[in-house]
């Protein structure tokens, strides 16, 4: 227990469900893009076959997933309240040569991804913000949820889109900093590798950014339709 | 002096604060006829006599050695630790680095387990602590041993000796927006891990670190790297993974 005391064995916690959830950040925009057709069917068939595993591996995934953002949650407001606590935000001038915004607002773009998931499940998993064009009531030609139809009808509101470009830039901001931050709290890090895991880490937290806004963006210059 | 060197004037903005309950407020002073070899504790000094000679209290500042290797100087400069001059103590820093005309806050460390004690000198006993809890090797060493009794590869002498610059200063603490202390208790783990007189104890050694570093109140990291660009000797963000390395695998041991 001494382990989940210390702020080490927390941050370990927070970095291990952190980079999960990278992990289904990652499978989850590989599996989106089927709407732009690549599998036969589309996103329909994609939401099909997720649909059609057995019940115990959806609900374990989700749970499983629940219990991670629920520690990652956890732990990262505690540790920030006791940093707030600890810190030098008393000085009179402060010059800070490393800090960035990213690394500096990771509670706030955090807190602020929470609010994203919310909306999201409340949008597209229960399907409660436009029921008219959900795709559990409309059904496509083979039968499937017409998954492709309520997302296109979402984006090209620009009101949902501008909510969600706005999500996808604090998920770029706290992967910005987030990626290279597990590495190093992992202890798996050096002078020689971490400019490389600190850059890299970046450039994939920019791709999976400009990954995730395509289908808004495509679906609202109607190029997705 | 004056005729031989350019002089230069400056505008202090110095924290006074009377002790550890008194709630401190900044003082405005003038540093006048300052040269450009000044070091920043010599430009200090002057203020100070200008003090004395007026019958006011001096600025009450940490200094030893002036020649940047005790880590007793301890003054936040414009917002940056030492002032913020790549590898260099307050000492160290001469006034040539500056601009005459120049206004330049001066603060103390601050953190929560670093309380003032008078105007620019902090308690930093909390770095003290740490260090008791066990960056040492409990055995007695007897005698000077042979020249390679124990053998010790360059690499690892050369990163614990990397390890083992570290002057103690807690500019680390003060640079930190956290007030976390891994920066030192990273370079006090590594430093006995790297090499065999010290990889014995390093399990034990990495978890009592730990307890005391939270202990006396210092953050948590957030691996901002502020205090790498914050410590005057450089010391590498590599020895803090060293010890979440080190402090993971002790979880096993």
């Amino acid at each position: 227990m001494q382990f989940l005391k210390s702020s080490i064995g927390r941050k370990v916690l927070m970095a291990i469900t952190g980079f999960s959830m990278f992990l289904f950040a990652i499978t989850h925009l590989l599996g989106n893009s089927s709407i732009f057709g690549w599998l036969p069917g589309g996103i329909n068939a994609y939401a099909h076959h997720l649909h059609s595993m057995p019940s115990p591996v959806i609900w374990g995934f989700r749970l499983v997933l629940l219990v991670f953002v629920c520690i990652h949650i956890w732990f990262g407001i505690q540790l920030t309240i006791e940093n707030r606590a600890g810190g030098s935000q008393q000085y009179a001038v402060k010059a800070f040569q490393k800090v960035t915004f990213a690394s500096d607002n990771m509670i706030w773009t955090g807190l602020l991804i929470l609010a994203f998931i919310l909306y999201h499940l409340a949008h597209f998993t229960f399907q409660v913000v436009s029921p008219e064009t959900a795709a559990l009531s409309n059904l496509d030609v083979s039968g499937n949820p017409n998954v492709m139809g309520m997302v296109v009808a979402a984006f090209q509101n620009i009101g949902i889109t501008l909510v969600y470009a706005i999500a996808m830039v604090a998920i770029f901001l706290h992967l910005y900093h987030g990626i290279q931050s597990f590495f190093q709290t992992m202890g798996w890090n050096n002078d020689r590798t971490i400019s490389a895991i600190s850059g890299s880490g970046k450039l994939i937290a920019f791709a999976i950014f400009i990954g995730y806004l395509a289908i808004p963006l495509t679906i609202l210059v109607r190029i997705l339709k | 002096m004056s005729e031989h060197h350019k002089t230069m004037t400056f505008t202090l903005i110095v924290w006074r604060q009377k002790g550890p309950n008194d709630p401190g407020k900044f003082e405005t002073y003038t540093a006048n006829n300052i040269t450009e070899h000044h070091s920043f504790l010599e430009m200090l000094d002057c203020v100070n006599e200008d003090l004395i000679k007026s019958g006011r209290e001096p600025i009450v500042f940490d200094h030893d050695c002036r020649e940047g290797i005790c880590g007793m100087c301890s003054q936040v400069i414009n917002g940056m630790p030492h002032g913020g001059e790549k590898r260099t103590t307050v000492c160290q820093l001469h006034m040539r680095t500056f601009k005459d005309g120049d206004t330049i806050y001066v603060e103390p460390w601050r953190a929560r387990a670093f309380p003032v004690i008078k105007d620019l000198v902090v308690d930093r006993s909390a770095l003290d602590k740490v260090v008791q809890a066990g960056a040492y090797i409990s055995c007695h060493t007897g005698g000077v041993p042979d020249g390679n009794a124990i053998l010790v590869p360059k690499g690892a002498a050369d990163e614990a000796m990397d390890a083992a610059e570290c002057i103690g200063c807690g500019a680390c603490v003060a640079g930190c927006p956290n007030g976390a202390a891994m920066l030192f208790t990273g370079a006090k783990v590594s430093q006995y891990a790297v090499i065999p007189q010290g990889r014995a104890e390093a399990s034990r050694r990495v978890k009592s670190l730990v307890t005391a570093m939270q202990e006396c109140n210092f953050g948590n990291c957030s691996n901002h790297y502020e205090c790498q660009a914050s410590c005057p000797k450089g010391i590498d963000v590599k020895f803090i993974a060293r010890m979440n390395r080190e402090f993971i695998k002790a979880q096993f041991a």
